[in-house]
């Protein structure tokens, strides 16, 4: 059999259906003008008919099925006509379907070609080109200006600017050096690299967002559900409708015509379509959504509880102050900054990094115990030394003198964080410790409450005083204090009870458990971390805050284009229906619409593709 | 069991990944089916010792969807 492409077929087709109006208006014998239509139902009708047996071997009656059916019938009441204009306009609609529901694909599609393909590699002291899958964990790759980096990895020699913006959608290049990390994907502007290959192949964090991307894609949302089981019932009830038209009126061609709107085409794919394009302009700027069902609980966010720290805040802590009360300032450093050597808490890390600045090769250790939330208990140089918070001090019956709580206190009041040194018998001193907020982080909370969020909330495990302080400067709604990470999830759950739906954002660190009980969880910055990529339902791939306000204002829209979609396509389902059994449509009129309708909801879709925030740029 | 992702041509309506899920499903061997419609791919898990990914591709082939590749 000669193998014709659809695209063929179609112009075949209505070439045969456009002979036959010639051979009409030439007053042909109208012998030959049937002919022609119904050679012509018979090229565009054949692909139906042969999807139809296939489908029937299997004991499947699908639309192919239905059509193939009416046009038969439409051949043998002698409305060729009706039989080739029906098969062209069905060939046609899909033809035109396939094309454009690739275009609501295309923003994911764009994604993969960001994809690095090759690797330049040192092996046996020569430069070689390889693919970028086949490079080893900790090779060395080396980048030249405008090539994409092929891994995730430290650099080891040179600086850059780099263009993250196949992670970050941020197209701003960001200065990288020694020791900095770079993604696979991003593209290396100006400078001369090498890099140590720190993950690779499926494993970066490139081609990680991809796989979720594509997975998202496929995520149903709960309206989707609905019309899917909508769709099962509509259709087997439409042919039965028919039956019965068939039966009462004996009317062939009206019952013809329901066969071939029996299937709700745009309403089926209302919804796909809109979450494709949705997730598709997402990930183009930096925002994973994982799913259609995410992308509808987003459009409905009440409650909007951040993190602090790493958040709301950069997540850079820094030493502000020292202040002995027993011994020297510096003392107190050494001391703290020693028994903290092991721990991972952003604080401990704030010491750790101004101890270096005054001491080198610090000690380790002898023993360290971590007790979560407050802090820890370090055997250094023989002394037993407590390192934490208030309530570490109560739990170890530390007395803390007026004197002290009077400085911790005023200290606390100006947003700093502070760190009690204490040995077994009192406290030696406080050092604290101010985390800076955010760029754009007022200006977000501002426009989050114009975008409809009842609440926005802050939940820390900070001393109250500091939250206070930072509620205060971004006028944040509440703020809870002192919370463990357990008592973010209790706070969660209430918030919920109270308010509805409230999504939890965090920068996936140490808040995953909250990340994970809320609603829903948005994480920023995560890129590179892979709870947060892996627990949260919105991933903000840059920690630019004012991409929050764009998921939101990209779920709305989706979710918008989406009622557009569906109430679209149950007006034009009832309209059919109605105007079939008014006998006012008939098959090629039936079909023309059906496809029509569907077509529509396509292009209505590929319009979020094109969704920004004119605003976003400008509030930076 | 083994688990495989076939990539199909694109599909164009919801109703073909229904109708290819269907079908699959009434596979002796095969033990779960999820056609995804937006990135026109089947997820099938079968047992090896009663079927087979050849068998499956053709299978999908009979119903007139091409497969473009199996991972």
């Amino acid at each position: 059999m000669v193998k014709i492409s659809k695209g063929q077929r179609l112009i075949i087709s209505g070439l045969v259906i456009l002979l036959s109006f010639v051979s009409g208006y030439l007053n042909f014998n109208p012998i030959v003008r049937d002919a022609f239509m119904i050679a012509a139902a018979f090229v565009a009708g054949y692909p139906i008919a042969l999807n139809a047996f296939r489908a029937i071997k299997y004991g499947i009656v699908g639309i192919d099925a239905l059509v193939t059916l009416a046009v038969i019938g439409a051949l043998i009441i002698g409305e060729y006509w009706e039989g080739a204009a029906v098969t062209f306009l069905f060939m046609l609609g899909a033809y035109l379907e396939s094309k454009t529901l690739e275009k609501t694909r295309s923003a994911i599609k764009s994604l993969l070609d960001l994809a690095p393909n090759t690797a330049r590699v040192i092996r046996d002291d020569k430069e070689i080109e390889i693919p970028a899958e086949e490079v080893m964990i900790d090779e060395i790759v080396i980048i030249k200006p405008g090539e994409k980096i092929p891994v995730d990895g430290t650099i080891v020699e040179g600086s850059s600017y780099v263009n993250q913006s196949a992670i970050t959608g941020e197209s701003i290049p960001v200065s990288k050096t020694i020791d900095d990390t770079v993604f696979s994907g991003t593209v290396i502007e100006s400078g001369y690299i090498k890099v140590r290959a720190d993950r690779v192949g499926e494993d970066t964090t490139f081609s990680r967002i991809l796989q979720m991307v594509e997975e998202a894609q496929d995520k149903k949302a709960k309206t989707q559900k609905f019309l899917e089981v909508f769709s099962r019932y509509y259709t087997p009830g439409i042919i039965i409708l028919a039956v019965l038209v068939l039966i009462i009126t004996q009317d062939i061609e009206l019952a013809l015509t329901l066969l071939v709107i029996a299937c709700p085409g745009a309403l089926v794919i209302s919804t796909p379509v809109s979450i494709v394009a949705g997730i598709g302009n997402g990930a183009r700027h930096g925002v994973l959504i994982k799913g259609g069902e995410v992308i509808e609980k987003l459009g409905t966010v009440k409650v909007l509880a951040f993190d602090k720290t790493g958040t709301l805040t950069v997540g850079r802590p820094k030493v502000t102050k020292l202040k002995a009360f027993h011994g020297q300032e510096e003392e107190l450093l050494k001391l703290t900054a020693i028994a903290e050597a092991y721990s991972e808490h952003p604080l401990a890390r704030a010491i750790l990094e101004e101890a270096g600045k005054s001491f080198e090769n610090l000690p380790s250790p002898e023993d360290s115990e971590i007790i979560a939330g407050h802090g820890l208990k370090a055997k250094v140089e023989g002394r037993t030394i407590l390192v934490g918070n208030r309530r570490l001090m109560e739990i170890s019956n530390i007395k803390i003198a007026q004197e002290v709580e009077e400085y911790i206190s005023q200290e606390e009041s100006s947003g700093q964080t502070v760190v009690i040194t204490a040995d077994m018998d009192r406290v030696l001193g406080v050092i604290s410790i101010a985390d800076d907020i955010r760029d754009g982080a007022v200006e977000l909370i501002r426009r989050l409450k114009t975008k409809g969020i009842k609440k926005i909330v802050m939940l820390t495990g900070d001393n109250e005083r500091a939250a206070a302080a930072i509620a205060n400067k971004l006028g944040l709604d509440a703020y809870y204090a002192e919370l463990l990470p357990e008592g973010k999830v209790e706070m969660l759950k209430k918030l919920q009870d109270s308010y509805g739906t409230t999504a939890m954002v965090g920068d996936g660190v140490n808040d995953a458990p909250a990340l994970a009980s809320a609603d829903f969880g948005i994480a920023m910055g995560g890129a590179g971390s892979d709870v947060a990529m892996e627990t949260a339902d919105v991933v903000l791939m840059s920690a630019e805050l004012n991409k929050l306000s764009y998921a939101i204002g990209l779920s709305r829209a989706t979710v918008i284009n989406m009622k557009q979609n569906i109430y679209f396509a149950i007006a034009v389902v009832m309209v059919l229906i109605a105007g079939v059994l008014l006998k006012l449509v008939f098959l090629s009129s039936g079909m023309l619409i059906h496809e029509l309708s569907v077509l529509l909801v396509i292009i209505n879709a590929i319009r979020l593709l094109g969704y920004g925030e004119k605003n976003n740029d400008t509030a930076k | 069991m083994i688990n495989r992702t076939f990539q199909l041509e694109t599909l164009t309506c919801p109703n073909c990944a229904a109708k290819i899920e269907t079908v699959l499903k009434k596979m002796k061997g095969v033990k779960d089916v999820e056609v995804l419609f937006s990135s026109s791919r089947a997820k099938v898990s079968f047992e090896e010792d009663t079927t087979n990914q050849d068998e499956i591709k053709k299978t999908i082939e009979s119903l007139g969807y091409d497969v473009l590749g199996v991972k």
